[in-house]
């Protein structure tokens, strides 16, 4: 063992062991394996935007921007647009978390801020955990069983008493942006809710002892220190819960019509990017291959996007209320 | 040595998949035949196969319902022993496979308009007002065109919500086909059949995917009208089904009879297939003429190479004399049209072109 260099630091007779040629294998071994993965992951991704960036470049040459500003998708014309689609993936996914935002977080400062017993607290986290193993297709039917007949007095009650204010524009006559964005704040619900809750129980006990020494009331110490502290954890949750919106396609694909227009109103129907390739993949010809992979194209670059900017509030915020850097 | 259990299970899952390579190549004289396309004829066509495959133990046929678009595809790609479309092969598809294809109509389905609306049993859909609706013309179910095709029924003042395919479908070529051809309103405002077509963005048409998503979609919104497969119609009990104004001014429902009345009233073409020698048998009953005919009525295609190795012909050709015979029995119950005799006389003579 000549070459091991801590052996000269080890004195005769003592308890503590250099590494032996066992431990130094399996620490490069484990090394290598997750610098492999990482880059197994960035190549994944490069391969994936490749893939699909090739197939779609005859459509983009053929299409250039106005495909991302036109309207409507017309195979039988070659005529392809995705702007209702971008306006409805962006609009269904903001509305979604919205509500599954203001939701989720209320969760997670309920179940974390002494509201309720520390073992009902797991007993609750696991019922709302739960709402992320239901599959997609039955949060379709059920929105369109359930809530869509559940939804429709509502909506036209306030289509005709206040159908002023543009958000109440037109009447819901079944699917729609409305049913479709609460399924989806419901899907994102699980995934901001266990997140935020441990953003909370990450802030050291002390913090909030401190707070309530300084004689803060229970609202203002959740409000004013606990919620600013976590709020990078909470961030964080909300742009995977913003990035599941997003990408989600089947329970969409069933509520929202998929009609390609741009309507401020949320009882009329609409499209998403995930929705219009679900449904126009199965029988699509060369073109509209390529045009789909373009819209994916599209879809991918949104999702980027949301990414870094969510990334760079999350640093922000990390600065200014957590102090760090 | 962490590692060394997962390499066990590497080397078993290997081993394991050998021998299933070697147990499969054992049945060597198993004639195994690939198809893709179509969904329209999926249920019919599996159940020929099944029945089929379990028949013969020699010949195993595989049938993916991919789409007609993506079936031609296929067989154009020459990675499937036959292909099904709903649209037959445009000239141009053909000539893209090389004009190497022989197109035989199996079977024929109708496309039924199924609607929701509350105590309204029998709608009567006339000639001029069904293609008005699907045009987005007629908006209102109390329109006095529909008032006066339907006078004993109570027609609310409601907003008529249209329901369309999301999905790109053979059904919704039948369907606007049929459309076009009998109204240049409808023709003007979607044009002509179309896989996907370009509905009137509105409020009041809304898409759902696919046969099912239609039906959930109809099912829950009052005042909704759509279109489906009759056999989907049927095998989901579907009762509100409007009768439709047929070229001679009857209202016929679906069903086996008029839908055979509907084929039986068009005729294939006398020619044949582009640069080849193969009959053309790719008809279409965009509007039928007959009195007792449903007016929306297709064929539906499998589509074959003429040459291929001498053991695959021969299994193609007893698989299309199976469904010329016996599965043509089982196209009622499953809610097809029965091919009329003198189109399987004529389907038979062709089939013996695959070689």
């Amino acid at each position: 063992m000549a070459s091991n260099p801590f052996q000269q630091a080890v004195s005769a007779g003592s308890v503590t062991k250099p590494p032996s040629r066992g431990d130094y294998s399996s620490d490069t071994l484990f090394r290598s394996v997750a610098y492999g993965s990482a880059f197994l992951i960035i190549i994944l991704m490069a391969y994936i935007l490749w893939e699909i960036g090739g197939q779609a470049l005859p459509a983009m040459q053929k299409y250039g921007f106005g495909f991302i500003t036109g309207i409507g998708w017309n195979p039988g014309k070659e005529e392809f647009g995705i702007l209702p689609e971008i306006w409805g993936t962006l609009y269904s996914s903001l509305l979604a978390l919205l509500i599954g935002g203001v939701f989720g977080i209320s969760i997670a400062i309920f179940l974390t801020q002494d509201f309720i017993e520390a073992r009902l607290a797991v007993v609750f986290r696991t019922i709302v955990e739960l709402l992320a193993a239901i599959p997609s297709v039955v949060y379709g039917l059920w929105g369109i069983y359930i809530l869509i007949p559940a939804l429709r007095p509502i909506a036209n009650f306030l289509h005709e008493h206040l159908g002023f204010i543009p958000f109440f524009g037109s009447e819901l006559s079944g699917p729609g942006m409305a049913p479709a964005a609460l399924v989806l704040a419901i899907m994102i619900l699980p995934t901001v809710a266990a997140i935020s809750v441990d953003a909370f129980r990450r802030i050291p006990y002390k913090v909030k002892e401190a707070a309530f020494g300084m004689g803060t009331t229970r609202w203002e110490a959740i409000l004013k220190v606990m919620l600013p502290t976590a709020s990078s954890g909470i961030l964080a949750a909300l742009v995977l819960g913003f990035g599941r919106a997003l990408g989600e396609t089947m329970a969409l694909a069933m509520l929202i019509g998929n009609v390609d227009q741009i309507s401020l109103s949320i009882f009329s129907p609409a499209n998403t990017l995930a929705s219009l390739l679900a449904s126009n993949f199965p029988e699509a010809g060369t073109l509209e291959v390529q045009s789909l992979m373009y819209a994916a194209m599209a879809l991918l670059v949104i999702t980027l996007l949301v990414n870094v900017a969510g990334l760079a509030i999350q640093q922000y915020t990390v600065r200014k209320f957590e102090g760090k850097k | 040595m962490k590692f060394l259990p997962s390499l066990k299970v590497a080397a078993i899952a290997a081993c394991l998949s050998a021998a299933m390579v070697t147990s499969s190549t054992a049945f060597a004289d198993e004639v195994k035949l690939t198809g893709s396309g179509a969904s329209f004829p999926f249920p019919i066509y599996s159940k020929w196969f099944k029945d089929f495959s379990a028949a013969h133990s020699d010949i195993r046929v595989d049938y993916q319902s991919k789409g007609s678009g993506a079936g031609i595809q296929d067989f154009t790609n020459k990675t499937v022993d036959f292909a099904a479309s709903d649209a037959a092969m445009s000239d141009e598809e053909l000539a893209k496979a090389g004009n190497k294809a022989i197109l035989l109509p199996m079977t024929a389905g109708e496309v039924v308009l199924v609607y929701n609306l509350d105590g309204v049993s029998d709608l009567k859909l006339p000639r001029d007002v069904y293609p008005e609706i699907f045009a987005g013309k007629i908006t209102k179910w109390n329109d006095p065109k529909i008032a006066a095709a339907n006078p004993d029924a109570k027609l609310p003042d409601q907003a008529i919500t249209v329901v369309t395919r999301a999905d790109s479908s053979g059904t919704s070529f039948v369907f606007t086909s049929h459309l076009a051809a009998i109204s240049d309103d409808f023709k003007k405002a979607v044009g002509e059949g179309n896989k996907s077509p370009s509905w009137p963005a509105t409020d009041k048409f809304v898409k759902a995917p696919k046969n099912d998503g239609i039906a959930a979609t109809i099912k829950q919104t009052p005042g909704s009208i759509g279109y489906v497969e009759y056999g989907f119609a049927k095998l989901s009990g579907w009762k509100s089904i409007a009768q439709l104004e047929n070229k001679a001014g009857k209202y016929v429902p679906a069903g086996a009879e008029s839908g055979a009345a509907a084929l039986a009233s068009t005729d294939f073409p006398t020619g044949k297939l582009p640069s080849s020698e193969v009959p053309d048998l790719r008809a279409w009953a965009t509007d039928p003429a007959g009195e007792a005919a449903y007016p929306i009525a297709s064929y539906t295609w499998m589509i074959f190479y003429p040459e291929q190795d001498a053991a695959k012909a021969k299994a193609l050709r007893e698989v299309v004399e199976y469904g010329l015979t016996t599965g043509q029995k089982s196209a009622d119950e499953l809610g097809y049209i029965p091919l009329p005799e003198k189109v399987v006389a004529k389907v038979r003579e062709v089939s013996q072109m695959i070689k």
